[in-house]
């Protein structure tokens, strides 16, 4: 059993007009499976409007589905009872870092989850302090978060979820406002999490470069899963990424072309220095 | 321009005021103001003097900025002055052509501009001593009563510190909003004050739609963290009073003690 199941999930945005008439019904998720294996890093991959952050709402409970079953941790999302032990297994962060910081204080911001949960106020303190140092930011605790980049504010963010014990942490586009320093930090900071702390790791991004070092990556458009496999099987079918309006990454693209145009290289090439390896190869 | 509005006026330094709960300070600065609208005489006035400067040098905080709250007031206080001083009718002390100042108006007008100083400088202690998070916890604390009549005292509080946490982030956006405007041709310099007025809409059109899909944002974060109000909650930094506290509840009742009695004596 895994830890996110869905099964034939369906969520529809029903638009209605003034007097409550239906206007008009758009799928966000088109019967959508999909099943995250405890401890797993994965990523969702999709283009805009392909669904991946109405899926993500879905895993925190923030919304339910119209139709099929999600369940999270063994928790089905659509059972009212649970919403608040959902939240709390599967925590999320999300796009913009100024708005999801609480408190005008970074440790106090750390603290605002354990506090809702009723944590005793001890352990808040125990809580914030591992939370802080597992990102890296435990000696900026005193700042206020308006002086911190948006890398930093971003671990911030995950630092708030961390000290809520969860399972596993939904990241809705965590890195889309951020420059390629706060890129970095952020993505380095999850896989930490997800290798010290084993914590289940969901990334939704439209940037192919961050999902290069998950465990397995689900491509999605238009509310489908299209396509999903280890990062070296997704990049291979360059093609096929390219018809669901998504780039792979520099070296991918380069090292596809070269073999269009005739050398003999394998598919599925990640970093630089494969393509180096590949190409002394070739003499 | 826009960021140098400081927020709070909290003045940090190692003191016993700054290190009293929230609440201790709240009650003293009660107590204090109404000390303050009820001495009479001279020895009264010693007494709440003798007060005020005791704990301004306790606090640390140099009497400047005390002073510095009072030029806000500058005028009000003239005003204020100036009415009681001409308008109370009473025994004629001077009479100048149809201006007549009376005994009972200098008096009058002597102990409002006291009151009113003595209150801006004795509130401003409370102001500088304490971060705007303690005293909007020391508030939900102290009100704490009221939610039995249900007045939502967490909701308020919470609004206040998040107001906090959203005033720097809002100055910077209107910082943002109008250099964009200004690069397009907007005018926000020129003119009188109508014609100033009508060149902000521009700008608080924007920032209005901006500060509501930030609290959209921000109430999904806060629901994603288990946010369900204040019932249940723990508190990460909890209000609790030391022996110091106890000293300074007993120091500030004395005083008021010996304000009553000697308004009483005389």
């Amino acid at each position: 059993m895994g830890i996110v199941e869905a099964k034939n999930l369906v969520h529809e945005y029903i638009t209605r007009d003034e007097e409550g008439n239906v206007e008009g019904i758009q799928v966000a998720l088109d019967h959508l499976d999909l099943s995250v294996k405890p401890g797993q890093f994965i990523a969702v991959l999709g283009h805009n409007g392909s669904g991946k952050s109405t899926f993500a709402k879905h895993i925190n409970a923030l919304l339910t589905p119209t139709e099929g079953t999600l369940i999270v941790d063994g928790l089905d999302v659509s059972d009212e009872n649970h919403v608040y032990d959902i939240r709390q297994r599967a925590g999320m962060v999300f796009q913009n870092p100024d708005n999801q910081i609480i408190a005008s204080v970074v440790q106090e911001d750390v603290g605002f989850g354990p506090e809702n949960l009723g944590v005793p106020t001890e352990q808040i303190w125990e809580r914030v302090e591992q939370s802080l140092k597992s990102v890296g930011m435990w000696k900026y605790r005193e700042h206020s978060p308006n002086k911190l980049s948006g890398g930093q504010k971003q671990r911030v963010a995950i630092a708030g979820v961390m000290a809520m014990e969860p399972k596993c942490i939904i990241l809705d586009e965590p890195t889309a406002m951020l420059d390629p320093d706060g890129r970095k930090e952020v993505l380095h900071a999850v896989h930490k999490l997800n290798k010290e702390k084993g914590v289940t790791i969901i990334l939704i991004t439209h940037y192919m470069e961050e999902v290069v070092d998950a465990d397995y990556v689900y491509v999605m458009d238009q509310g489908k899963v299209v396509m999903e496999g280890n990062p070296r099987g997704i990049f291979s079918q360059v093609d096929a990424l390219q018809e669901h309006r998504l780039d792979v990454p520099q070296i991918t693209a380069l090292a596809h072309e070269l073999k269009n145009s005739g050398l003999p290289i394998p598919d599925g090439i990640l970093t630089r220095q494969e393509l180096i390896e590949a190409l002394a190869k070739i003499k | 321009m826009l960021r140098d509005i400081t927020l709070g006026q909290y003045y940090p330094a190692d003191s016993v005021i700054h290190k009293l709960d929230p609440r201790t300070k709240l009650f003293g600065t009660l107590l204090f103001i109404i000390s303050v609208f009820s001495f009479d005489g001279l020895l009264g006035f010693g007494v709440i003097t003798l007060f005020m400067f005791g704990i301004i040098y306790l606090s640390k905080v140099p009497l400047s900025f005390m002073v510095r709250g009072l030029r806000a007031i500058v005028i009000l206080l003239l005003i204020a002055g100036a009415l009681n001083l001409f308008l109370t009718p009473g025994q004629p002390l001077i009479t100048l052509w149809k201006i007549v100042i009376t005994k009972e108006g200098v008096r009058n007008a002597s102990l409002m501009t006291v009151r009113m100083i003595y209150l801006i400088m004795g509130t401003s202690v409370m102001t500088l001593t304490t971060t705007p998070n303690q005293l909007t916890d020391g508030l939900e604390k102290s009100l704490r009563p009221l939610s039995k009549i249900h007045v939502p005292v967490h909701e308020i509080a919470m609004m206040m510190s998040i107001a906090l946490r959203f005033i720097p982030i809002l100055i910077e956006e209107t910082d943002k909003i109008m250099k964009a405007q200004m690069a397009r041709g907007a005018d926000f310099e020129s003119g009188g004050l109508i014609k100033k007025a009508k060149n902000m809409v521009p700008l608080l059109v924007p920032l209005f739609v901006s500060a509501f899909r930030r609290a959209n944002d921000l109430a999904l974060a806060m629901e994603a963290r288990c946010y369900v109000g204040g019932d249940g909650r723990t508190k990460m930094k909890p209000l609790v009073y030391e022996k110091r506290d106890v000293g300074a509840y007993a120091v500030v009742i004395v005083y008021f003690v010996i304000v009553v009695l000697v308004k009483s004596l005389l």
